[in-house]
């Protein structure tokens, strides 16, 4: 027994695969502890939830240290960054396009030659260049009556916003007094705070889903629950594989018959088109986790039952078997003594791929809107059915769906390499 | 020869056909056979000539598709799992391979153990079982204490055999079947295996049913022999009749095989 347990472990694909699935469920275990916000509590409050990864800190917090002068002023300037974060492409098109049209003898009858012929070759990616043409060029008044008034105003709009993200001069935060706006304190353009000195702030590593809630944090947990159902759903598989396939492996005959039939007959019929169809026909209500897991469980052991089975007819005529007959053992200690301890290493192979398989099954299921329908927990399934729902594909918002894609591959491929692993040390023909 | 004992087996007509329908294979067609008390017999005969076959018949390991068996003078019957336990007090087996007959993943005192128990011996004090065992392992020359706490892997094919011999001294049984007991060991362990199973017959008046292929060795223990080919068989009769002055076309070809000392091997009679 050591010694097997030496040889797996010494085994390295099998040692990764344990390594990298130890790193997951302690990451998810341990997580909780230093997370901000629970896993099903809507943080974010905004238009689809959805917020980008990221560190987000309190502004009004930001603000107060200002005024209390704890800021520190940097001798640099700001324009630039802010220009590069805050203008979006549209408006960076629009600025180009109109100096194309409008910055031209035609319209402005005393631009520099030379400046005219350097604006047609601008492009968007120089935005220095074009802003230095925009302050000097940019006028109203230029663009004909017969553009919309509607454009004509968000030229200005871009405008406005250019002016000020150039301009150097300090922001006025006011308040209201008896005399109208008084003025509070100024906010200097190259004023900074450092992030660990503002009171709220809270960092979401993987942004926020739908309902705002904190990815990573939500991730966590959907592992673990994913793990129970996978777990649940193996040892119900194989629990049910191993006995049938043991049962009509040893005692053979009519048993071996009625059990091969019912094996062959769930073999054909899909498990999965049988999972939809049952839990389909379970009310919504009512499919809750370990349902879900039963479920699973219940439709996934014909594999193993099939193996088990001819692993075991190839052990029943053994010697050693014999011997156990002839020294009058009973047919139930003959399987557990001198059957099952041989088939055990196959056994805990077929157990490892059940979970991975039982974890695939439910993420499948509630994409497709037919797992657990509970809103008590999340499951990594339901996290990316939700993603699907809200059009995170669509909108870009990467992080509410590709860490949970990244976690499922993670954890099937770790207990895969588990498998292949085991079945290096317990199969000597593979044995390199 | 010695004065034939009473007929504690006997077998009438015993069949085995393998498979169904296009792929029947008879293994065993219509032998009869009957063995005496202190008897050692010999069914000899080539790879796939039914000798296992018949030896798990008798054993009651598979079903027998014609004929009747006798023990003691009576049709046997083994149809349930306490008559079946009860013939095995009486019947035993050692087989061919000592590797692969001990269960690995148990110590070789579970297996001696088994034997106490079957024998209803389960409620003895252990150190009365440690005594048994203890005079077991001495009949066949081992030592228990070296032995105990070990696992069976760990003994060489001489010794596991050996151990199989101490576990039928426990058992005591009637009729033991050695089924190629030797054909997995040393020429050196083989002469001793022998002598413990002549041991075991003189001083448990044991019936020993010896299969083997080797003519030489047939002649060396039995009082009969029985020799098989193609699920029949050819010849039977003592020793000596079967051996000595051979009837049969293939027990002669049998005998010519057999490799001698002192002569040219002849081979033109090989098929």
């Amino acid at each position: 027994m050591k010694q097997t347990l030496k040889n797996v472990f010494s085994s390295p694909k099998f040692l990764i695969g344990f390594i990298l699935f130890m790193v997951l469920l302690i990451t998810s275990l341990a997580w909780p502890l230093f997370a901000d916000f629970g896993p099903l509590q809507n943080v974010v409050q905004k238009n689809g939830g959805f917020a980008a990864p990221g560190t987000y800190v309190n502004v009004a917090d930001a603000v107060e240290l200002v005024k209390d002068n704890s800021s520190v002023k940097f001798d640099v300037d700001t324009s630039a960054n802010r220009l590069a974060h805050r203008l979006d492409a549209d408006s960076r098109q629009m600025m180009v396009d109109w100096l194309h049209t409008y910055a031209t003898a035609e319209y402005i009858p005393d631009i520099n030659a030379d400046d005219a012929a350097k604006i047609q070759e601008l492009t968007i990616d120089d935005m220095y260049a074009v802003c230095a043409d925009w302050e000097k060029y940019y006028d109203f008044s230029v663009m004909p009556k017969t553009i919309k008034k509607a454009e004509r105003n968000k030229y200005n709009q871009i405008d406005k916003k250019v002016q000020t993200m150039l301009s150097n001069e300090a922001l006025i935060l006011a308040s209201k007094g008896e005399n109208g706006l008084q003025e509070d304190c100024k906010v200097p353009m190259n004023a900074f705070v450092n992030t660990k000195d503002v009171a709220s702030r809270y960092t979401l590593i993987l942004g926020s889903d739908n309902f705002g809630r904190d990815v990573f944090t939500e991730l966590t947990s959907s592992i673990l629950v994913s793990m129970r159902i996978g777990l649940i759903a193996g040892c119900i598989a194989t629990l049910i594989g191993m006995t049938l396939g043991l049962l009509a492996g040893f005692i053979g005959g009519v048993l071996d018959n009625i059990i091969t039939f019912f094996t062959n007959l769930f073999t054909v019929i899909p498990s999965f088109v049988l999972l939809i169809l049952i839990a389909n026909a379970v009310g919504g209500s009512h499919r809750g986790v370990t349902l879900i897991a039963l479920l699973i469980g219940f439709t996934g052991w014909t594999w193993t039952a099939r193996s088990v089975r001819s692993q075991v007819l190839s052990l029943r005529n053994r010697d050693h078997v014999n011997m156990s007959k002839i020294s009058g053992h009973s047919t139930v200690k003959i399987i557990i003594q001198d059957i099952l301890p041989f088939v055990a290493s196959y056994v805990v192979m077929a157990f490892i791929l059940q979970i991975s398989s039982g974890i695939l099954a439910e993420a499948q299921l509630s994409m497709l809107g037919l797992g657990p329908a509970t809103t008590e927990v999340s499951t990594l399934g339901l996290m990316m059915h939700w993603a699907l729902s809200f059009n995170a594909h669509t909108q870009g918002m990467w992080w509410a769906f590709l860490p949970v894609i990244f976690s499922i591959a993670l954890i099937t491929f770790s207990l895969n390499l588990m498998n292949t692993g085991l079945d290096q040390v317990f199969n000597p023909q593979l044995r390199d | 020869m010695a004065e034939l004992g009473k007929s504690v087996l006997r077998g009438e007509d015993v069949t085995k056909i393998f498979g169904m329908g296009k792929v029947r294979t008879t293994a065993v067609n219509k032998v009869n056979f009957d063995f005496h008390e202190r008897e050692v017999i010999s069914i000899v005969g080539e790879s796939g000539s039914g000798k296992t076959t018949i030896a798990k018949m008798i054993l009651g390991l598979i079903g027998i598709t014609e004929g009747t068996i006798y023990f003691n003078g009576e049709p046997r019957d083994i149809s349930t799992g306490k008559k079946r336990k009860e013939y095995w007090k009486n019947i035993q087996a050692i087989f061919q391979d000592p590797f692969a007959t001990f269960n690995q993943f148990f110590k070789i005192d579970a297996v001696l153990l088994d034997c106490i128990n079957l024998r209803g011996g389960k409620n003895l004090p252990y150190e009365e079982k440690y005594k048994m065992m203890e005079e077991a392992c001495s009949f066949v020359n081992l030592k228990f204490a070296e032995l105990t706490n070990k696992y069976p892997f760990e003994l060489s094919g001489g010794q596991m055999q050996r151990l199989m011999i101490a576990r039928i001294f426990l058992l005591k049984p009637k009729i033991l079947i050695a089924d190629e007991p030797t054909s997995m060991v040393d020429a050196c362990s083989r002469a001793t295996i022998l002598d413990y199973l002549l041991k075991l017959r003189d001083e448990e008046n044991m019936t020993i049913i010896f299969i083997t292929h080797d003519i030489g060795l047939a002649y060396y223990v039995s009082d009969s022999v029985y020799i098989m080919e193609h699920g029949v068989f050819v010849e039977q009769g003592s020793a000596e009749e079967c051996i000595i002055h051979p009837k049969a076309a293939y027990t002669k070809r049998l005998i010519s095989d057999v490799p001698k000392l002192n002569e040219e091997w002849d081979l033109s009679t090989v098929g």
